[in-house]
């Protein structure tokens, strides 16, 4: 079971704290199907992500002033008096929105490959309160620049609280730390803004001991079945990672060295002003589906509740998808309302983005009354009318199938 | 360039729906003109004397009303002005220091890493001479607003008489290009208001680019160097994934 090794050192510190072992169980023993294609990437993407957040955001801090009167300041001191500040400042804003490019990419990987469901649903579940967590990160990393969108952003966001009978004007007073987004705000953040990743990271590790549980679904949906099935992570998946790693850094590297604003606003570089209102407050792109959703719904109180509810129907998914097979590509029916949600998604992206009146107010409604329909209707409907194709009898048939010939599931 | 041609294609964006030109209806903004700046593209760099002349605009014209505080007049030695240069046109400006041994406030010549002041004590000061509107400081003006430097440009030299049937109140003045229409900026340039020290014809049209990609500059001082790096880094990581590729062919050709 233990590292075997002729090395004395290692094996007493191995013996004493098995990290060693640990490290060889993953890498080497753990069985990974064969078959993981490149929608699987985006794990170990969002591991680096989170490191290079936090290394990043560490070295921040370092030179950031969390008070509403120099903090904008301190961000431009960073920008221009630093040694390489700007890089870090840039790869920092540009590295959130990666990381969430990369977490939405991870989360439909398993939405279309089933990975939600039974035995898998606490690793799905601890999956979304990660992204709670990051969106809450994202949110108060976004208010510590102390522009123009980040007050305004956070009195709009912040002022959400209020619609809660009773207890809202309470809460909201509790979070602000006074009368209104000020400074104790500004410091409450940030001190938040610094702990969450860390939280992030401690959810992460459970996510992955959940995920050593039970092991890796794979783009056929089959659990493997014999050693013909699997392969160990090192050399395959590493390699792998590898080049996934520096194409997405690719990306990366495109905004952050041509277009590292693009992403950001032009308002957020005009200093906090609480007496002028800015004609669009917008939140991050990456929040702008949730924001359709908030204000689709015409009372206030609702919409704060059909937000978080978005997220919330994620966690009951796992019951809500009454189907025997887990992976889309034998579910004819199911692929194509999988691409529709996709889209119904980019559609709610777009009207949040948008100034909610006229058209883009009732296409905001459709989507949104389709996003829940989705969940709440197909998921559990599709699964009683659909005929799923005959799934193979093994991963490693299939895979060896597909070499001759391209079947379904080798190619999805 | 594609770089071009994401904002031209961004542009096209901003106005699709608007009326451009004589037909600008009350209450619409006119999308900025594209300029092909010297700095824009995957390898642009500053134009060295336009961002000069341009700092010369600011100097002569704008520093009236708008400060410039993120940037240190050693700064100027980054655009191509020489330490004395830059020594002596800090000496033309005075900055409050202090206290001194006596406890009092006193006036000296700015030095070098002094940063370019406000015109204005502060800020109600500032908006008092202005009919009640405040001139922003200029540093980070160009990434402040949509549209960037193109939108600094347009709106210099977009000034016109021809108004639209827009009414503005006194103390304000029409520009197309100004979201609201009507701003209390008087229109800053005119043609020959300035001599050139290059001698360059200083019309409206040159003044307003040469300011605009000064600008440019104030807002984004690093970004020469951001698209050096980025392009070793590119051309790094692209190699990088295309051995890593050739890696993982060969890795996983193991296997069958
Ligand atoms: C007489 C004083 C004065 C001078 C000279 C002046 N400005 Fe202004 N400027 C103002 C005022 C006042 C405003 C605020 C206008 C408003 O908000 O209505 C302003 C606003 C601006 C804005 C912001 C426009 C916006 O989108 O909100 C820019 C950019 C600007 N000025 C650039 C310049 C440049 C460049 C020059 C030199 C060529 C210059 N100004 C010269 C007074 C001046
Ligand atoms: C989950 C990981 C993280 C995410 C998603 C995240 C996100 C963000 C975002 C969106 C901003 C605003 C960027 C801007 O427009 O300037 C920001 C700023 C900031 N973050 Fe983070 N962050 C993370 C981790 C961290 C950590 C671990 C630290 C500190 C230890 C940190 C420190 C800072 C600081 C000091 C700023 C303000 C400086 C600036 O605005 O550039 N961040 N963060």
């Amino acid at each position: 079971m233990s590292f075997q090794t002729d090395n004395k050192l290692i094996k007493w510190f191995d013996d004493r704290l098995p990290l060693v072992t640990v490290m060889h169980h993953t890498f080497v023993q753990h069985p990974y199907p064969r078959n993981l294609n490149f929608a699987y990437q985006f794990g170990s993407i969002l591991g680096v992500m989170l490191t290079l957040q936090i290394v990043t955001g560490i070295v921040l801090a370092m030179h950031y002033t969390a008070h509403t009167s120099m903090a904008f300041d301190s961000v431009e001191h960073i920008m221009r008096d630093v040694n390489y500040g700007w890089l870090l400042r840039y790869m920092h804003a540009n590295g959130a929105s990666m990381f969430f490019i990369a977490v939405y990419l991870h989360m439909f990987r398993g939405l279309y490959y089933g990975s939600y469901k039974a035995p898998r649903e606490m690793i799905w579940m601890i999956g979304v309160v990660i992204l709670l967590v990051m969106m809450a990160t994202g949110f108060m990393g976004y208010v510590l620049p102390w522009g123009q969108m980040s007050f305004w952003g956070a009195t709009v966001i912040t002022n959400l609280f209020s619609a809660l009978p009773i207890v809202g004007d309470p809460i909201v007073t509790w979070l602000w730390g006074g009368f209104a987004v000020d400074n104790p705000t500004l410091n409450r953040f940030f001190s938040l803004h610094y702990l969450l990743p860390f939280v992030i990271f401690g959810l992460v590790f459970l996510h992955l001991v959940a995920l050593h549980q039970k092991g890796s679904t794979n783009p056929l949906g089959i659990e493997i079945k014999g050693p013909a099935d699997y392969i160990s992570f090192h050399p395959y998946f590493t390699v792998k990672d590898f080049f996934g790693f520096a194409v997405f850094g690719t990306v990366f590297a495109v905004f952050v060295f041509w277009f590292p604003n693009y992403l950001g606003h032009a308002d957020n570089y005009i200093p906090a002003d609480p007496l002028v209102t800015p004609a669009h407050i917008v939140p991050e792109w990456y929040f702008l589906p949730f924001y359709a959703i908030l204000r689709a719904v015409p009372d206030k109180l609702m919409g704060v509740l059909a937000m978080f509810a978005a997220i919330g129907v994620l966690f009951i998914l796992p019951w809500l998808d009454r189907s025997r097979v887990r992976s889309a590509a034998f579910r004819p029916q199911y692929k194509w309302f999988f691409w529709i949600f996709a889209l119904d998604c980019v559609v709610l992206g777009y009207v949040g983005s948008q100034p909610a009146e006229g058209l883009m107010l009732v296409i905001s409604r459709i989507a949104t009354i389709y996003y829940f329909a989705h969940f709440l209707i197909l998921m559990p409907v599709l699964g009683w009318f659909e005929r799923p194709k005959p799934l193979p009898t093994s991963i490693a048939e299939a895979v060896l199938a597909g070499k001759t010939s391209t079947s379904e599931g080798e190619k999805a | 360039m594609v770089y071009r041609s994401i904002k031209v294609l961004a542009a096209a964006l901003v106005g699709l729906g608007l009326t451009t030109g004589a037909a600008l209806a009350a209450g619409e903004v006119k999308p900025p003109r594209t300029v092909d700046w010297h700095h824009s593209g995957p390898f642009g760099t500053y134009d060295r004397a336009q961002v000069q002349r341009g700092f010369q605009v600011y100097k002569e014209v704008c520093a009236s009303c708008h400060g410039l505080k993120y940037i240190a007049y050693r700064n100027l030695m980054e655009i191509g002005f020489s330490e004395d240069q830059a020594k002596a046109i800090a000496g033309e400006y005075t900055v409050e220091d202090g206290p001194d041994a006596s406890g009092d406030m006193f006036e000296r010549p700015a030095r070098l890493s002094d940063k370019i002041p406000s015109p204005f004590p502060n800020a109600n000061a500032a908006k008092a001479s202005n009919g009640g509107a405040y001139p922003i400081d200029l540093s980070l003006a160009a990434k402040a607003r949509v549209g960037g430097e193109d939108y600094l440009y347009s709106l210099l030299s977009g000034y016109t008489d021809d108004t639209h049937g827009h009414e503005c109140s006194t103390g304000t003045y029409y520009n197309p290009y100004f979201p609201g229409s009507c701003l209390a900026m008087p229109p800053p340039l005119l043609d020959d208001l300035i001599e050139y020290v290059d001698g360059t014809p200083a019309t409206t049209e040159q003044m307003s680019k040469d300011v605009s990609a000064f600008l440019t500059w104030t807002a984004e001082p690093k970004m020469e160097e951001r698209k050096q790096m980025g392009f070793k880094v590119i051309v790094f990581l692209i190699i990088m994934a295309g051995l890593l590729y050739a890696a993982k062919r060969r890795i996983w050709a193991r296997l069958h």
